[in-house]
């Protein structure tokens, strides 16, 4: 492996890495996510008996982390590179490490460490235990057996991993301010960093999330989405047009995923008490604990009439 | 060799030949075991299996455990080889009984008739059976525990992985049983849901990840040393220790001891590398809590400080040796830091604004923040310790204008960036921040003070003005507790409850406090229920409002109650009812009251008993009034306590039972109380004398002791009556013919009581 001289070069491998180890190659979900682990792709998925293995780059936002541009190592808008795999194989540490040797690190150079650190969700009512990876101190990835999804045991279990991209790239590149980091390759015509492409982006949204946007719109979002998710879990099984079973459990997903957003950025707005938090992460837990339940009816999810 | 017989007649024989008693080697290698659990399963393993022996009848000689990030390992040395056979004998029907009865006997037996034998007894020929039951081969018992311990593990917390079902603290990779005498190894068969143990592990991840054979556990920890792990978590300890004390002293430093870090840290790594990196002078001036904390939580790094405190380097452990030293590892750490304390940076920098301009920003927000559903938000609840701080700062020796400025601050910092992130520098960052805006370090050090003592082992803050606020807290917490019935139950504090009162108690005592307890615990009560009300008629709360005024006049509740109750019945104001919110709250605070001061007594008890101090003492003390000024109260139980371990002292309390016994009963008899004074004149004997002049003598000795609250001094001269009680109950009978004389020696009695009940009521005393 040629040592990567660019943030896309780094997604490049691991993307590479991953399919040659037999993962399907998504593309990231088409909506706001705070994490790589809504993508139906690992939430959905990881329900259910059938195996499932799949890689992707999932942009997350997330509001509260906004500094408009100017840290070096936070964004609102960044990026995770997600593995899930189920059942979770044997060798699963082997496979990682063998990804992060992929992506340039000498492990016979590095401190890599496997520390604990138990995910939870519960906004998705999921939790898995595993570690945090830190090579030389810096956490650079998640590392999770599922344990459970929308309330439902995982059986099998699925293996997720979350590769952090800006800091790991940071730390492969060589570089202690992630917008300096290159984004293309550096000998390139138009040589563009992370910042050339993000700063801009950064300091708007930054402003907008934490004092323009509409709390009262958001709130009507917010009960919006939760009202459509009910609405389409109630219709019947079956189809009437085509008479086919048709549980539409990822549309309803889908407004799960937005609401969990909206409070996020209600919470960037700083608009939410304490106990009203509480509420907010319950009643979205509740939307995906229903989503969860449908898709277990769907044949993707193992439904077998 | 032979063994004795069981408890149940079986007898146990040694095998024949006594073969070579093997050792065990166990290792159940995994991925990698979070660093707080390894010591307890390391413990666990040794227990249950050495524990699964035993009953399967395998004795050993010795066992041990270790473990490191990756494995448990349990090695036992001088095991049995087999269990031995064992034989019961089992006696039977007489011979002669009906075919039923011995069919039976043998079905349950499991013999067959001709291995019956007859044996004659005092009662005549009875059948006997012997069953033999063989001993089992070492292997095949350590098999079967070894999976039963396995399946069952006490993890805190396990999981499943892949498609098994089996549990483990994460994926178990592989397990190593061996059984090894002077012949060699063996392989004990057995496969724990498709894991075949072996006698093969692998060393270190990185530096020697082949997998090797093992014969032994002398092989095993030696070839583990030269693969880069070593197995004993004490030996990593000690070497990071020594390391990084090295490394320190080298520098001209010293090491910030942090005991659950360094077991931490030795939990993480297989073969530690200890290295030692620099803070970036940007981070140097932040306060050194800040970077202890920050390091300690995110990176697991020790601290380094200089001469003067101040916190210069760090140290970090490492699980790699590189070609480099660890040049590449340590900078790597270093630029790690550098973005974490950015970050603290950042939030001290953010905070700092805010402190030096108005806190008020901060104090604002915990209005919005609660503190429990019912009691309220963090704004109320300082509001309320605040008022109680206020009353409370005189009997502390602190200005009462400071104390509530002091506590209406304490808690501000719970909206600083910096707690949110840490919050376990609650008050410390406080301190730094109150400074900060100007006031008085008297004032700024409350906040970090006011939070102790927080275990037995606490500190007791000392300040005035931080036990005012410290005590208004405690006493804040528990009394809303108290007010809306979530009082500890069983096992259930959630509230750490028992902790508050501990901590009442250590601060009223260590500071010698005299308060009486009850008057600010029925204010704060009050306090509760107002707020609690807060929905109720204006003219409810209006009243219960002049009840908490009235009670800084009266001392407690009840007496302010009923002066606002005469008060509105003289301003023609209609009585309130039954079941109206004024009575309920009248008849409710002085139960909740009288319930938490017992709660105190309590803890107190288990306090004193802690110091050697009897229930029975204690409880004699709190049977005496003026029980809410707890060092008064533990004053009367010290001096008890000192005087009953001398003769005289525990000889009084019996001659004062045996008096009031005698006094009891004729009270009770003649339905009249024996208190008139006895009269010297009446007195026929020597002994009889002799105890007037006693008492005479003693009384106003005992009344200046008490007048000074000089107890010691008190029960003292109370046992100094002991030879003069003694000699009357020998000498005199109390209940004489004649009424006269019997009514003045009870009515001396009931003088010996009174005199000598004064300290406590010696009735409770046991024995």
């Amino acid at each position: 492996m040629t040592q990567p001289r660019s943030f896309q070069e780094i997604i490049l491998a691991l993307q590479s890495y991953w399919a040659s180890q037999g993962c399907a190659i998504l593309q990231p979900y088409d909506m706001e996510v705070g994490a790589g682990t809504f993508h139906p792709a690992t939430t959905l998925r990881a329900l259910g008996p059938n195996p499932w293995a799949a890689a992707y780059v999932q942009p997350c936002r997330r509001p509260t982390d906004g500094r408009y541009g100017d840290s070096p190592n936070r964004w609102q808008h960044y990026y995770q590179f997600q593995v899930i795999i189920k059942p979770s194989p044997p060798d699963l540490q082997d496979l990682y490490l063998g990804s992060l040797k992929a992506i340039g690190i000498d492990m016979g150079a590095h401190d890599i460490r496997f520390v604990e650190d138990d995910w939870e969700s519960p906004t998705l009512g999921a939790a898995g235990l595993g570690w945090e990876v830190w090579c030389d101190g810096m956490e650079v990835s998640q590392f999770t057996y599922f344990q459970q999804v929308g309330g439902h045991d995982c059986n099998p279990v699925s293996g997720e991993l979350t590769y952090g991209l800006e800091r790991l790239a940071m730390y492969v590149l060589g570089y202690s301010d992630g917008n300096k980091m290159p984004f293309n390759n550096p000998d390139a015509a138009v040589p563009l960093t992370y910042g050339d492409v993000f700063h801009e982006a950064e300091a708007q949204y930054a402003r907008w999330n934490f004092d323009v946007a509409g709390t009262d719109t958001l709130e009507q979002h917010f009960i919006d989405a939760e009202q459509e998710c009910a609405r389409i879990l109630e219709q019947p099984a079956d189809d009437p047009k085509t008479g086919r079973r048709i549980v539409m459990a990822q549309p309803a997903y889908d407004q799960c995923i937005k609401a969990s957003h909206i409070f996020n950025l209600l919470d960037a707005r700083g608009v939410i008490s304490v106990t009203e938090r509480q509420a907010y992460i319950g009643r979205v837990r509740a939307l995906a604990k229903r989503c969860a339940d449908a898709w277990l009816q769907t044949k993707a999810g193992g439904f077998a009439p | 060799m032979s063994a004795p017989p069981t408890p149940s007649g079986r007898l146990a024989i040694t095998p024949f030949e006594s073969p070579a008693m093997p050792d065990l080697l166990i290792e159940l290698f995994s991925e990698e075991i979070p660093a707080r659990m390894q010591a307890r399963a390391a413990d666990d393993l040794k227990k249950r299996v050495t524990d699964g022996l035993v009953e399967a009848g395998l004795t050993y000689g010795a066992a041990h455990g270790a473990s490191t990030p990756r494995r448990l390992t349990l090695a036992v040395e001088g095991l049995l080889a087999a269990s031995p056979d064992v034989r019961e004998e089992r006696k039977g029907p007489k011979v002669g009984a009906p075919d039923k009865a011995v069919e039976g006997f043998l079905r349950g037996a499991g013999v067959a008739r001709d291995q019956l034998e007859q044996r004659d007894t005092p009662k005549g020929a009875v059948y006997f059976a012997t069953i033999e039951k063989p001993g089992r081969a070492a292997a095949d018992i350590v098999a079967e525990v070894l999976e039963g311990v396995v399946r069952n593990f006490p993890w805190p917390k396990s999981m499943r992985w892949g498609s098994g079902s089996l549990r483990w603290v994460r994926p178990l990779q592989s397990i190593l049983c061996i059984l090894s005498d002077e012949a060699g190894a063996s392989v004990v068969p057995l496969e724990i849901d498709g894991i075949v143990a072996g006698d093969k592990t692998q060393g270190h991840r990185f530096m020697a990840p082949t997998a090797f054979s093992v014969v032994s556990f002398e092989d095993y920890e030696a070839k583990l040393k030269q693969a880069f792990v070593i197995l004993s978590p004490s030996e990593r300890a000690d070497h990071i220790h020594a390391e990084a004390v090295n490394l320190a002293f080298a520098a001209g430093l010293e090491l910030v001891e942090d005991k659950g870090l360094l077991a931490e840290v030795a939990g993480l790594v297989e073969w530690p590398v200890v290295l030692m990196g620099r803070i970036g002078e940007d981070f140097l001036s932040l306060p050194p809590e800040v970077l202890q904390t920050s390091m300690r939580e995110h990176q697991k790094f020790f601290s380094l400080r200089d001469k003067a405190g101040k916190i210069t380097r760090f140290i970090t452990v490492a699980n790699i040796e590189t070609p480099d030293q660890g040049a590449l590892v340590l900078a790597g750490y270093e630029s790690v830091l550098s973005a974490r304390l950015a970050d603290a940076r950042f939030f001290w920098d953010n905070d700092m604004r805010v402190a030096t301009s108005d806190m008020k920003v901060w104090t604002q927000a915990l209005e919005n923040v609660t503190f429990h559903g019912k009691l309220g938000s963090q704004g109320d609840r300082i509001r309320r310790i605040a008022a109680l701080a206020r009353e409370l700062a005189p009997v502390c020796g602190a200005d009462a204008d400071h104390a509530e400025t002091a506590a209406l601050l304490a808690k501000a910092d719970l909206s600083s960036q910096m707690v949110y992130e840490f919050p376990e520098l609650q008050g410390v960052m406080g301190r730094y921040y109150i400074e900060a805006s100007g006031q008085d370090t008297e004032i700024s050090a409350v906040s970090e003070a006011h939070y102790s003592p927080l275990g037995p082992s606490d500190d007791v803050p000392v300040a005035p003005l931080s036990v005012a606020v410290a005590l208004a807290d405690k006493l804040d917490t528990l009394t809303g507790f108290w007010a809306i019935d979530e009082k500890p139950t069983g096992s259930k504090d959630p509230f750490a409850l028992r902790r508050a009162a501990l901590g009442v108690i250590r601060l009223v005592l260590e500071n010698n406090l005299r308060l009486p307890l009850d008057h600010f615990v029925d204010r704060q009560l009050l306090r509760h229920k107002i707020h609690l009300n807060g929905d109720a008629d204006e003219q409810d709360l209006a009243a219960l409002r002049d009840i908490l005024d009235e009670i800084a006049e009266h001392g407690v509740f009840g007496a302010a109650f009923r002066t606002v109750m005469d008060k509105m019945h003289e301003s023609k104001q209609p009585e309130p009812g039954e079941g109206s919110l004024l009575r309920t709250i009248g008849d409710l605070v002085p139960d909740l009251s009288t319930n938490l001061l017992a709660f105190f007594h309590d803890r107190l008890k288990g306090f004193l008993r802690d110091q050697g101090i009897r229930h029975d003492i204690i409880d004699a003390c709190i049977a005496m009034p003026g029980n809410d000024d707890l060092n008064l109260l533990v004053k009367r139980a010290r001096a008890l306590a000192g005087a009953l371990e001398t003769d005289d002292g525990a000889n009084l309390v019996q001659g004062f039972k045996r008096a009031n016994n005698i006094l009891t009963q004729a009270e009770e008899k003649d339905g009249v109380e024996y208190s008139y004074g006895a009269d010297l004149k009446f007195a026929e004997t020597d002994s009889e004398k002799a105890l007037f002049a006693a008492l005479e003598a003693g009384e106003p000795k005992i009344e200046a002791a008490l007048k000074a609250e000089d107890f010691t001094t008190a029960v003292s001269e109370m046992a100094a009556l002991r030879p003069s009680i003694d000699a009357f109950f020998e000498d005199v009978k109390v209940n004489a013919d004649s009424e006269v004389l019997r009514r003045n020696r009870l009515n001396l009695l009931s003088q010996v009581r009174k005199v000598c009940g004064q300290v406590a009521d010696l009735t409770l005393i046991e024995g």
